[in-house]
C-alpha cells in the first residue's frame, strides 16, 4: 500500500494554534457557536494581510486562480470580521483544498462524507441511504451569502460616480457608464488620487 | 464490506465517539454477516501519533468506511490517499446501535 502524495505542499506554514477564544464572556464558546475558518482561508489571510503579498502573488503561491484567491479571501475576512463583532470562536480547519476527493453533506441524517472513489458517481447518503445529498463544490449558498453581505463600493476616480461593487469581480473591470474609464474600490489611497 | 465506527465503549449501547485517533474502541461491523467486533484503542492515550496509529489499526481490518466524530487534517489526507470513505456524524448521543441500524436501513 502505497499512499498518493499528499497536497499539503501548498500550504507552507500551519497555523501556530489551532483557533483563537474570545475572553470576556462564557457566552459563544461552544463547538456549535465557533466560526470555522478554513485552513486556506488562513493562508489567504497570511500572505494578503500578513506577508503583504497581492492577489496576484498570492494565488500564485497557493495555486489557484484569482478571483478563487479572491473569493476565498474575502469569505476569510468575513468569517474574521463576524467572530469579532458577535464575539465568537475561531477553530481553524481544514478546508478541502488539502483533500483530492470531494465532499457531500446529508439534509437527511446531517452527516459529511467523502467520495474516495473518484471514478464512481455518489447518489446516497452512505449512512443512511438517503438520496436528499448535496455536494459542496456545487452549492453556490456561500457565495451569494457573501455577496449579500458586501458593501464595497465602486467609485470613478474622474467625476466620482460610485456603483456597489459587484462581489468576486475587482473593481479595476468596472467600467464608469460616465467617462468610460476604470473604476477603484471606494477607500483605498488610489480612489482619492484625483479628488 | 466492514464498517469502522469509534465507541467509547464495548456495547452496542456505547455512544459514538467523537474522536477518532484517541476513540476509546473501534466498533468493526460487517454489513454482510451482521458480525459486530469491539476492538479496544490502543492508541487511546499515546502522547503522539494516535491518529495515524489508527488509521493503520482500521486500514489493517480491510474497512471501507469509517464513521466518527471528526477527523484531523493528517488523518483525511491519509484515509483520502487510502481510499477509506469518512463519514462525520456531529452526534455525540447517538449509539453503536442506532448506527448500525442507519446503516441497515
Ligand atoms: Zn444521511
Ligand atoms: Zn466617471
Ligand atoms: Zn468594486
Amino acid at each position: 500500500m502505497s499512499p498518493r502524495p499528499l497536497r499539503l505542499r501548498k500550504i507552507s506554514n500551519p497555523p501556530p494554534v489551532s483557533g483563537f477564544k474570545p475572553y470576556g464572556s462564557k457566552k459563544n464558546r461552544s463547538r456549535a457557536e465557533s466560526i470555522f475558518l478554513h485552513y486556506e482561508e488562513y493562508e489567504a489571510i497570511r500572505l494578503c494581510d500578513y506577508e503583504m503579498l497581492n492577489h496576484n502573488q498570492a494565488s500564485v503561491i497557493m495555486d489557484v486562480s484569482r478571483p478563487t484567491l479572491t473569493r476565498i479571501y474575502a469569505r476569510a475576512r468575513q468569517k474574521i470580521a463576524q467572530a469579532l463583532v458577535q464575539g465568537s470562536q475561531i477553530i481553524i480547519e481544514g478546508g478541502k483544498i488539502y483533500f483530492d476527493s470531494e465532499w457531500f453533506s446529508c439534509k437527511s441524517c446531517g452527516c459529511y462524507f467523502n467520495n474516495p472513489e473518484k471514478e464512481a458517481k455518489i447518489e446516497k447518503c452512505p449512512l443512511c441511504h438517503s438520496t436528499d445529498i448535496i455536494n459542496f463544490d456545487e452549492n453556490p449558498e456561500n457565495e451569494e451569502e457573501i455577496s449579500a453581505h458586501c458593501h464595497d463600493v465602486c467609485v470613478c476616480t474622474n467625476c466620482g460616480h460610485e456603483q456597489s461593487h459587484h462581489y468576486g469581480k475587482p473593481c479595476s473591470e468596472e467600467i464608469c457608464p460616465k467617462c468610460g474609464i476604470r473604476m477603484v474600490k471606494k477607500g483605498t489611497p488610489h480612489s482619492k488620487l484625483t479628488n | 464490506m466492514k464498517v469502522a465506527i469509534t465507541s467509547t465503549g464495548n456495547s452496542q449501547e456505547s455512544k459514538l465517539d467523537q474522536r477518532f485517533g484517541r476513540c476509546g474502541f473501534f466498533t468493526i461491523y460487517d454489513t454482510e454477516t451482521g458480525g459486530v467486533e469491539f476492538v479496544p484503542n490502543p492508541n487511546k492515550d499515546v502522547q503522539e501519533g494516535a491518529g495515524p496509529a489508527s488509521v493503520q489499526l482500521v486500514a489493517s481490518r480491510n474497512v471501507s468506511k469509517i464513521i466518527s466524530g471528526e477527523f484531523g487534517i493528517k488523518i483525511k489526507s491519509l484515509l483520502d490517499s487510502l481510499k477509506i470513505q469518512m463519514i462525520v456524524l456531529k452526534e455525540p448521543e447517538k449509539t453503536i446501535g442506532e448506527i448500525i441500524k442507519m446503516l441497515n436501513n
